[in-house]
């Protein structure tokens, strides 16, 4: 099959995403590359739990000082879902609806700025409620580092994926930009994956001791 | 006549150059940069040498011996070492498998330029402030302290080297998985792709530990943070962790490459299949494995206590057994063979004893007890440099010897190679062995000078003495290449005469698109095993057809252009009065966020060579 090839509904493959050389190597590529960002972030998390509430003066606001579990319940679902809606689209772009799917990305890049808003309001919250910043304290270091390691790649991925979005508007689905929407995905739900790992460690834990 | 051969302009060629993605090419970038930056580090260690030649010498000041041994160490390791190995791993992996190419060229491309940019920034340090001067490890305590620009250039310099590295990794790991030529199982594997293979994924692994312990240096030095600050609640300790939890699988990413070069050349000049194949593979395997659990012998001494000291000794000792299978495979490899001592080979039965001896004190420096007595004095440098030298510089050697005719289509001359073995081999012993009794007789490392009278005036003369016959080494080496090029006398397909694996099927230099059809691979050694049955060359496995090739690209030059010119703005913005650092940072980081935009929008579907092309390209004048 030609990748530049106009597809019907009746010739689109069950796997869209792997069915040339190149997107064969992009689909596992993109797979190791996760393998290494899983460690670059277990690197960050081991970094956190070292430093964490590690302050150099008694007054200085802790975890279990800083955190609102309501505000990052909202976020965590906003993120949850914004990866159900990614799932959303690639189950439209295997059957071919090119629409749909456009759609159903669109919905996860406005979850996703919903997210990062929110994100800038706590970080704001911290920072002027409790003097808790990048330089106040190894603490402050290591949390913002690690959740804004986090929130820099949901803003990647903001971009990333609109630009897909547009980039492809005006053409449709075809076997040469179909993987780039797949690995897209994947990279959305390894950011959602992360998250789930940072309101476990950073903020339940950060609540309970 | 095929387009690629015509005669072109020097303007043209260095435009090919850098905007190639021909996997073989970028082997040619690699050696060079590689080859240029050993030569830097080289000097170097040849002014250190000169600094302690005698008692309370002032060759060099304090302050800069410590730039020295900073950037000496530095510059052979991540901008030697490492793209030299990438050199031969580029040239010959792709044709070992049967491919036409890694599988991301454009990625391949990225990874060298960034590689460079990385070690261009790190080297202008020289120029533009001071050099690094913390020592290669650059422990965060004394790092943290160091006025002036020095560590920052560590820092961003090799964040930018590192990433292009990562992307490597994955390219090779990819390319080896995807794209083996039918018949070409991981069992049947030449051993070099195989060590470059598990080399990959400790790339994969390994480097994202250095890149968060590099970000929290330059958030520490550059914008404020503290991690490493202990009155502000930091540790410095972290970073020793993620350096040496990178830095030890670094040492076997360089020495795993090393062992696949070796038995590649055991194997041709004994005539002999490598003995042993299986175990060898499991044994490179266990070795990377191994590699990750370690880490903290570089560490006994900062005080984790008994019990972490005991499980990482007991650790580190297991490698040796992995290690010593290796040994005894290429020792039976010779054994019944009909050896031929040339250049390669020399220095591959050379290697044995000398990397021996690195893995002994290995064991030795591996008794965390004895460490203690160890730690900090010239038995470690003497210990790091029989294995980074007598293992990895001696494999880039007998590589570049080897694989010369394949990637420049001309023989190294082989009286000049042996002359270079011989003062390389003998210098490299006379520098090093001594400096083991050195260390035992209490001579601490990383010093500028020693006091005369206490009996380490003669030793380290002969040290010195050493280190310049080896440099003397590498002036014949590059003389070798010049008069080689010079003269440029054309060689076939499999100059050595004894090649097994299928890079030695194809003509020196390949042709661009590799295999005009992909090979039919019935075996370990395909080529072997077709020459043995009296054939020419492979069988293929696929009708003549259309090739697909990528385009090449600007793009990524200007990607790693981007984080040059980034790194510079988060380097001087914390100066005072500085107003350019940060629009420098955000301008540097759009562009290569741009750059990557382009790349993105842009379609990109290559080209296809038809297949008209390609029977011209066999029956010279005859059309089809």
């Amino acid at each position: 099959m030609h990748v530049e090839e106009k597809m019907t509904v009746e010739t689109w493959p069950a796997a869209p995403e792997k069915q040339t050389l190149e997107a064969k190597n992009k689909f596992l590529g993109f797979w190791l590359f996760l393998g290494g960002e899983t460690v670059l972030f277990a690197s960050l998390f081991a970094t956190y739990l070292a430093l964490k509430d590690s302050v150099p003066r008694s007054d200085m606001p802790l975890a279990k000082d800083l955190f609102e579990i309501p505000l990052v319940f909202a976020m965590t679902m906003i993120l949850l879902t914004s990866s159900l809606t990614s799932v959303y689209a690639m189950y439209h772009m295997k059957n071919f609806n090119f629409k749909k799917m456009q759609v159903w990305l669109g919905i996860t890049v406005v979850l996703g700025l919903a997210f990062l808003g929110l994100e800038i309001y706590e970080f704001n919250h911290y920072v002027h409620e409790f003097g808790h910043t990048f330089t106040s304290s190894a603490f402050g270091s290591a949390f913002y580092t690690l959740v804004g390691f986090h929130g820099a790649h949901v803003a990647f991925g903001l971009l990333w994926i609109t630009t897909l979005i547009i980039r492809n508007s005006k053409r449709g689905l075809n076997l040469y930009n179909a993987p780039k929407y797949y690995v897209a995905s994947l990279y959305w739900h390894f950011i959602d994956v992360v998250w789930v790992f940072i309101f476990t460690v950073v903020y339940l834990m950060g609540m309970v001791g | 006549m095929s387009t690629n051969a015509q005669k072109r302009g020097f303007g043209a060629t260095i435009w090919d150059y850098l905007t190639t993605v021909d996997h073989k090419k970028i082997a040619h970038l690699y050696l060079i940069a590689g080859g240029l930056f050993f030569l830097i580090g080289g000097l170097e260690a040849l002014f250190i040498r000169i600094q302690l030649l005698k008692p309370n010498n002032d060759f060099v000041s304090a302050g800069l011996f410590n730039e020295l041994l900073t950037m000496h160490g530095t510059t052979m390791i991540f901008l030697a070492a490492m793209p030299l190995v990438f050199a031969f791993m580029n040239a010959v992996m792709p044709l070992q498998i049967g491919a036409r190419d890694v599988a991301f060229p454009f990625l391949n491309s990225l990874g060298f330029w960034l590689f460079l940019f990385g070690g261009l920034f790190l080297n202008l340090s020289w120029f533009l402030d001071a050099a690094p001067n913390a020592g290669w490890t650059s422990y965060a305590s004394l790092s943290i302290a160091q006025t002036g620009h020095g560590i920052d250039f560590y820092a961003l310099g090799l964040q930018i080297a590192g990433l292009g590295t990562l992307i490597g990794g994955i390219n090779f790991l990819v390319t080896i998985i995807n794209m083996r030529a039918p018949g070409m199982t991981y069992m049947r594997m030449p051993m070099f792709t195989w060590t470059t293979f598990v080399v990959s994924a400790l790339i994969l692994f390994a480097f994202p530990p250095l890149t968060v312990g590099l970000f929290l240096m330059t958030f520490d030095r550059m914008f404020g943070a503290n991690f490493f600050d202990a009155a502000m609640g930091g540790n410095t300790i972290i970073w020793e962790h993620f350096f040496w939890i990178f830095g030890h699988p670094e040492v076997y990413i360089l020495i795993l490459p090393a062992f696949g070069i070796f038995s590649e050349i055991f194997a041709i000049f004994s005539r002999k299949r490598l003995f042993g194949y299986s175990s060898m593979v499991f044994a490179t395997v266990l070795i990377g494995f191994l590699g990750f659990m370690v880490w903290a012998h570089h560490m006994f001494t900062t005080g984790l206590g008994p019990i972490a000291n005991s499980i990482f000794a007991v650790a580190t000792m297991a490698i040796a057994v992995p290690t010593g299978i290796k040994i005894f495979n290429w020792l039976f490899t010779m054994w019944g063979g009909s050896i031929r001592f040339t250049t390669p080979m020399l220095w591959a039965v050379a290697f044995i004893p000398s990397f021996l001896m690195g893995g002994v004190t290995g064991v030795m420096l591996g008794s965390a007890a004895q460490d203690y007595q160890y730690h900090d004095t010239y038995f470690v440098v003497a210990h790091f440099h029989y294995v980074i030298v007598g293992g990895v510089v001696f494999a880039l050697f007998a590589g570049a010897h080897l694989y010369w005719p394949k990637m420049f289509g001309t023989m190294l001359n082989e009286v000049l190679g042996k002359i270079t073995f011989v003062l390389f081999f003998v210098g490299f012993h006379m520098t090093f062995f001594i400096q083991h009794f050195l260390g035992l007789w209490g001579m601490p490392r990383r010093v500028f000078t020693y006091l005369p009278g206490q009996g380490f005036e003669t030793s380290n003369v002969v040290s010195s003495i050493g280190a310049f016959l080896m440099a003397a080494g590498v002036i014949v080496l590059l003389i070798n290449v010049v008069i080689t090029s010079v003269k440029n006398e054309k060689v076939g397909n499999d100059p050595w005469g004894d090649g097994r694996t299928l890079e030695w099927a194809l003509s020196s230099p390949p042709p661009y698109y590799n295999f005009k059809q992909l090979p039919l691979v019935r075996g370990l050694d395909a080529y072997w095993i077709e020459k043995m049955e009296g054939k020419k060359g492979m069988t293929p496995a696929e009708p003549l057809g259309d090739i697909h090739m990528p385009n090449n690209s600007f793009i990524p030059f200007l990607i790693s252009l981007g984080l040059f010119i980034a790194a510079f703005g988060a380097m001087y913005h914390g100066d005072e009065g500085n107003t350019w650092g940060i629009p420098v940072l955000i301008f540097g980081l759009l562009f290569t966020l741009g750059s990557m935009f382009v790349r993105s929008i842009k379609d990109d579907h290559g080209y296809h060579i038809p297949k008209e092309e390609l029977i011209d390209d066999n029956d010279k004048g005859v059309k089809a």
